[in-house]
């Protein structure tokens, strides 16, 4: 099973508004720097509800969806272990 | 050839429920409305509780009869709201004549888009379920009604096409209560004459439903033979209002004609207010009623003059209240409208001996307006009211109701 985790996030606005997600905090404190923005759109997550803005990110190698739902940031976390992206 | 769709999100408030929280899309799932203020019936439904026989309309305590374990959510309306224009916003991709119809419906006219209408129904399916984590139902044809019908006929996530070759084939065996506009009333009336089915109606002469049902019965007519060409209006036309009116379903029944006064009260001082805003004073004021019994009916009144003020609107509906109610039982709910609308600056038949005490109760109730938009609704209240907190602190005006808009410009 997975959750919607909420997170603080560090983003970047452009002149024109365009929103660029730079770093992503974990609930324990821990700051996890995107790599790479791969892609944004609208997006429903299937796996743990929710709906919004997706921003897909390469963190530390591995593929994350981001998503802004109403000014609110969240992740498709799993369960267990908590915490690992 | 026009080619029109019509989309409809199945389960609206339901689906919006489960996309936040998939683990209910396998359990019975109700969205319903406030049991402490008796608005306790089942708004919508998700996939599992449709299957054990529960109905949109029916009260709390019927659908946990039928599913014991029925999750019950509140409704979210501004989620539902973002949905909804989020929705708009994709049709709006493809075309700007989009017709709302309620907050789960509309109708697009995607003529000359380039596409064929099957092929972008597909598309706008798979935006809706990959981007809002909703399903549609589109009906692709070439009227309105006819793609009402096809996205009624097959549900959930479903494109219908009805075309000039195959209507008769796919329309004309279903039931004439399908068509839009044939209600139950007009249901039996048909049954009357042996009419049961949509061909029925397309076959019945026009001069003959005419004689039957007047105006309506060859508008069905026309429906029924595929000639509706009622355009799908932009979105940036608002349709021209018919009619302006508010309903309660008050927290206790009432049991007499000074709790329905005060009732009536309320929703005229409403009615009025709203007019007065949109500069509109009109001269038919309609009653709607309801007992405990859920019984209902209507009644309407034409006055000698145009109005917009509380006063008079109540007076006329307590009026038809006293000429058609006797309190064989107590009401639950009341609803007060006006219609036959003009502005405010038309010319009006001049009275004679014009009455000195309108103009100042019109001032009077301006000066009300006023005071309640500075200071909120209750910053001012009539005498009548003080006397009931639970009627006195309803506020029709600003608490939230949502309700499809009336569709009829013929």
């Amino acid at each position: 099973m997975a959750h919607r985790a909420y997170v603080r996030v560090l983003v970047d606005v452009d002149e024109i508004g365009k929103i660029r997600p730079l770093k992503i905090f974990w609930e324990d404190g821990r700051g996890f720097e995107v790599d790479r923005l791969l892609d944004v759109r609208m997006a429903a997550s299937t796996r743990v509800g929710g709906q919004g803005m997706r921003y897909t990110c390469r963190v530390r190698g591995r593929q994350v969806y981001l998503f802004e739902d109403e000014g609110r940031w969240f992740v498709e976390a799993r369960d267990v272990p908590a915490g690992n992206f | 050839m026009r080619t029109i769709l019509h989309s409809d999100l199945n389960n609206f408030y339901a689906s919006v429920e489960c996309a936040y929280d998939p683990s209910l899309k396998d359990k019975p799932m109700a969205v319903c409305g406030d049991p402490e203020a008796r608005h306790g019936i089942v708004l919508a439904k998700n996939m599992p509780a449709k299957r054990l026989g529960i109905v949109t309309g029916e009260v709390i305590w019927q659908a946990k009869q039928k599913c014991p374990n029925l999750v019950v959510l509140p409704p979210n309306y501004p989620r539902y709201l973002r949905f909804s224009r989020l929705m708009r916003a994709i049709y709006a991709d493809y075309t700007h004549q989009i017709e709302p119809f309620g907050m789960d419906e509309a109708w697009l006219d995607v003529t000359g888009a380039g596409l064929s209408g099957e092929v972008l129904a597909d598309r706008l399916r798979m935006r809706a379920r990959e981007e809002l984590g909703l399903t549609l139902s589109v009906g692709v044809s070439f009227n309105k009604i006819f793609a009402k019908l096809g996205s009624d006929m097959k549900k959930p996530d479903a494109t219908t096409v009805i075309t000039p070759d195959n209507f008769r084939r796919r329309v004309w065996p279903l039931p004439a209560g399908d068509l839009l506009y044939v209600g139950p009333a007009t249901r039996r009336r048909l049954a009357g004459r042996n009419l049961r089915t949509i061909g029925d109606i397309a076959r019945c002469a026009p001069q003959d439903l005419r004689a039957m049902l007047g105006k309506t019965g060859e508008m069905l007519w026309c429906f029924a033979n595929g000639r509706d060409n009622t355009p799908v209006m932009a979105a940036d036309e608002s349709p021209e209002v018919k009619s302006v009116g508010n309903s309660t379903t008050t927290p206790r029944d009432i049991a007499d004609e000074q709790d329905a006064h005060m009732v009536l009260m309320v929703l005229s001082e409403s009615v009025a207010e709203r007019l007065r805003a949109q500069a509109l004073r009109g001269r038919v004021v309609c009653l709607s009623v309801r007992d405990c019994q859920l019984r209902c009916f209507t009644v309407q009144r034409r006055l000698d003059h145009a109005t917009a003020l509380a006063s008079e609107i109540c007076a006329c509906a307590l009026e038809l209240l006293r000429a058609r109610y006797h309190w064989e039982r107590p009401l639950r709910s009341l609803g007060v409208s006006v219609s036959a609308l003009q502005s405010r600056d038309d010319d009006e038949q001049l009275c004679m001996f014009p009455d000195a005490g309108r103009e100042r109760r019109y001032e009077l109730e301006n000066a009300m307006g006023d005071i309640r938009r500075r200071f909120g609704h209750f910053a001012i209240q009539r005498a009548c009211l003080i006397g009931c907190a639970e009627i006195g602190a309803i506020n029709p005006r600003d608490d939230h109701q949502i309700h499809p808009v009336g569709w009829k410009n013929a």
